[in-house]
């Protein structure tokens, strides 16, 4: 256990001392997965060359060409393309296929001498809050494996929390990367909209969609941030401006006095009531008051639109998913079905996305293309849109009196698989704390903040920034990181079952 | 009351070119009919003087220079084509026996 338990920075360090190489680093995590994911069921695809890659970049240090993160294995969602690996996005209608080329961030990721370890289960086209709507099985909480790892990042967030990779990749498009990290006790970032580039993220709504990091730590997270965030020309909504390094920023936040006087705003209506478990709650208000006793100020700040937020979503996302989705027609790559009989290529495109798709992704296709259609256009999708400027503005007077915005990561923790499936609206309100942030563009970090006490089960909290501010969540996401590990007598993640 | 009916969803169905059976037309014109009222709930504060928002951080158009760069081979491009006809994607007949 004891290589697989450490962080990203803690390997890094060991890496550039030479205490340990990225082989036995690497091999160990293959061992973990070897000896856990038959239970967790966290990847979907291993990457045979691991071993390999990590030998190379262990020579490469040896010669003083690789330093820093180079060397400690990575995992990636499904949802982003790799030259070497499928990549299916959880769906059928993409089984097997290959892509032509990485990733941004994959690419950027190989060229800082990180090791892919595979990829990561999610629901189907990151249509879900679960990953049990992925086409190839579900993933096992490892708290509980009875119980959902979140989702669409499930798979992602389980493998980090499941210690069968330090470091992974995610997607948030309503919360995607947070909401898996609350209830696997792990950390979750998404980034400012622009932030990190979505170049071959298989795009699930492209106004909505960012790739953020999912970790153990807030400084990890910060790390692998550093590495896939920063402009990227193959992306035309990619921000060209420079970043500070989120690193630093997390590091700043492990000093001490690194909240004092740090306005940290309480959005009243995401705060508790209808739908919030009550230990959800309680951890939340506990995390405050540490803040607040290191000097932070803890505002109540009303957010009168958020209410609509979901409602928002559910329209937009479906939305431009129907349009983003309509490429899967059976002619260019992935599956084909040819009907009986002298099937047209239209015949051969339904039959195709019939067999292909799986129900979530039928229903939210087919509702994005009712909010699309002539005569319910403006009273629909327009609507919506109207919303999210109703939203942004609420974040614009949120921030204009508090600097960081908190909120629960997820109304409540993980619940059981199989108890939601059927119920799309239920299912749908798991991202009522994280679906603003995505409409508004601004970055949002989810971090452990205990373990509910009636079920024992991890509990996060959100913390979001004005856009182009991440570096605040890094600060104050180490900040409270470090206050609560001081209480719990080390990491969150200790006291989960050890699997294997 | 929404609007969503059998008809409709066979429709929508067609439009966005996925087979549907009878069972799943049945299912989902229930299920999209709770949805399309739950969100409905948009129309009550989307007033004509609030201006829409597609995108949540503008940056308006963004150009390249016009320089050749790295792009994929035929081979790259068509690796994954269910099936091809030397360096074309090949599909079955677009209109049908007529043709």
């Amino acid at each position: 256990m004891s290589l697989v338990t450490k962080s990203a920075a803690e390997l890094a360090a060991l890496l550039d001392a030479r205490e340990v190489s990225s082989v036995e680093v690497t091999q160990a995590h293959l061992d973990r997965i070897a000896a856990v994911d038959g239970d967790v069921h966290a990847f979907l695809h291993l990457n045979a060359d691991a071993l390999d890659t990590a030998s190379a970049i262990d020579k490469a240090r040896a010669e003083g060409a690789a330093s820093g993160l180079a060397g400690v294995p990575v995992a990636i969602k499904d949802v982003l393309c790799t030259l070497d690996m499928p990549s299916t996005s959880g769906s059928k209608i993409l089984e097997g296929w290959i892509p032509p080329y990485d990733a941004t961030v994959v690419a950027r990721m190989r060229a800082a001498g990180l090791v892919p370890l595979g990829k990561t289960n999610m629901d189907e086209f990151a249509m879900g809050s679960s990953t049990e709507h992925s086409a190839y099985g579900n993933t096992h909480n490892p708290w509980d494996l009875s119980r959902i790892p979140g989702g669409s990042g499930g798979g992602s967030a389980a493998a980090v929390s499941a210690f069968e990779a330090p470091l992974a990749l995610g997607s948030d498009t309503g919360g995607s990367i947070r909401q898996p990290a609350a209830v696997t006790g792990s950390v979750g970032v998404k980034p400012t909209y622009g932030g990190v580039s979505r170049y071959g993220a298989i795009a699930l709504a492209s106004s909505l969609d960012q790739v953020g990091p999912v970790t153990r730590t807030v400084l990890d997270a910060g790390l692998l941030h550093d590495v896939i965030g920063g402009h990227d020309p193959h992306d035309s909504t990619s921000i060209p401006d420079a970043w500070p390094s989120f690193a630093d920023a997390a590091r700043a936040g492990q000093r001490e006095g690194a909240v004092r006087g740090l306005r940290v705003g309480v959005v009243s209506e995401l705060a508790g009531g209808e739908g919030f478990q009550p230990g959800v709650v309680q951890r939340f208000q506990e995390a405050l008051a540490l803040l607040e006793a290191q000097g932070a100020e803890i505002v109540e700040v009303s957010a009168p639109s958020f209410q609509y937020a979901i409602a928002a979503y559910y329209l937009i996302l479906p939305a431009e998913a129907s349009s983003n989705l309509a490429k899967f027609d059976s002619v260019r790559f992935g599956l084909r079905v040819t009907p009986d009989g002298q099937p047209t290529v239209e015949d051969v495109m339904s039959a195709t996305r019939e067999a292909g798709f799986g129900d979530e992704v039928k229903r939210r296709i087919i509702l994005g293309t009712y909010a699309l259609s002539a005569g319910y256009y403006d009273a629909y999708y327009g609507s919506a849109q109207k919303v999210r400027t109703l939203i942004q503005r609420d974040f614009d007077a949120a921030f204009a009196k508090v600097d960081v915005l908190a909120t629960p990561s997820a109304p409540t923790t993980a619940f059981p698989l199989g108890s939601k499936v059927d119920d799309p609206l239920a299912m749908y309100l798991n991202d009522l704390t994280t679906i603003p942030a995505n409409l508004a563009g601004v970055p949002g970090i989810s971090l452990p903040s205990g373990l509910a006490p009636e079920d024992g089960l991890p509990v996060g909290i959100q913390f979001m920034a004005p856009a182009r501010e991440d570096a605040r969540l890094y600060t104050v996401g180490a900040a409270l990181e470090q206050l609560l590990e001081a209480q719990w007598g080390g990491p969150l993640l200790a006291n989960a079952p050890a699997l294997a | 009351m929404s609007e969503i009916t059998p008809d409709v969803v066979r429709h929508l169905a067609h439009l966005a070119r996925i087979g549907l059976t009878d069972d799943e037309v049945e299912r989902l014109t229930g299920e999209l009919g709770q949805i399309v009222d739950a969100v409905a709930t948009v129309r009550q504060v989307a007033t004509p003087d609030v201006p829409a928002t597609s995108h949540p951080i503008p940056l308006g158009t963004v150009t390249r220079p016009d320089v050749v760069g790295a792009t994929l081979t035929p081979d790259e491009a068509l690796a994954g084509a269910p099936e091809r006809d030397g360096d074309f994607f090949k599909v079955t007949s677009i209109l049908g026996e007529e043709q």
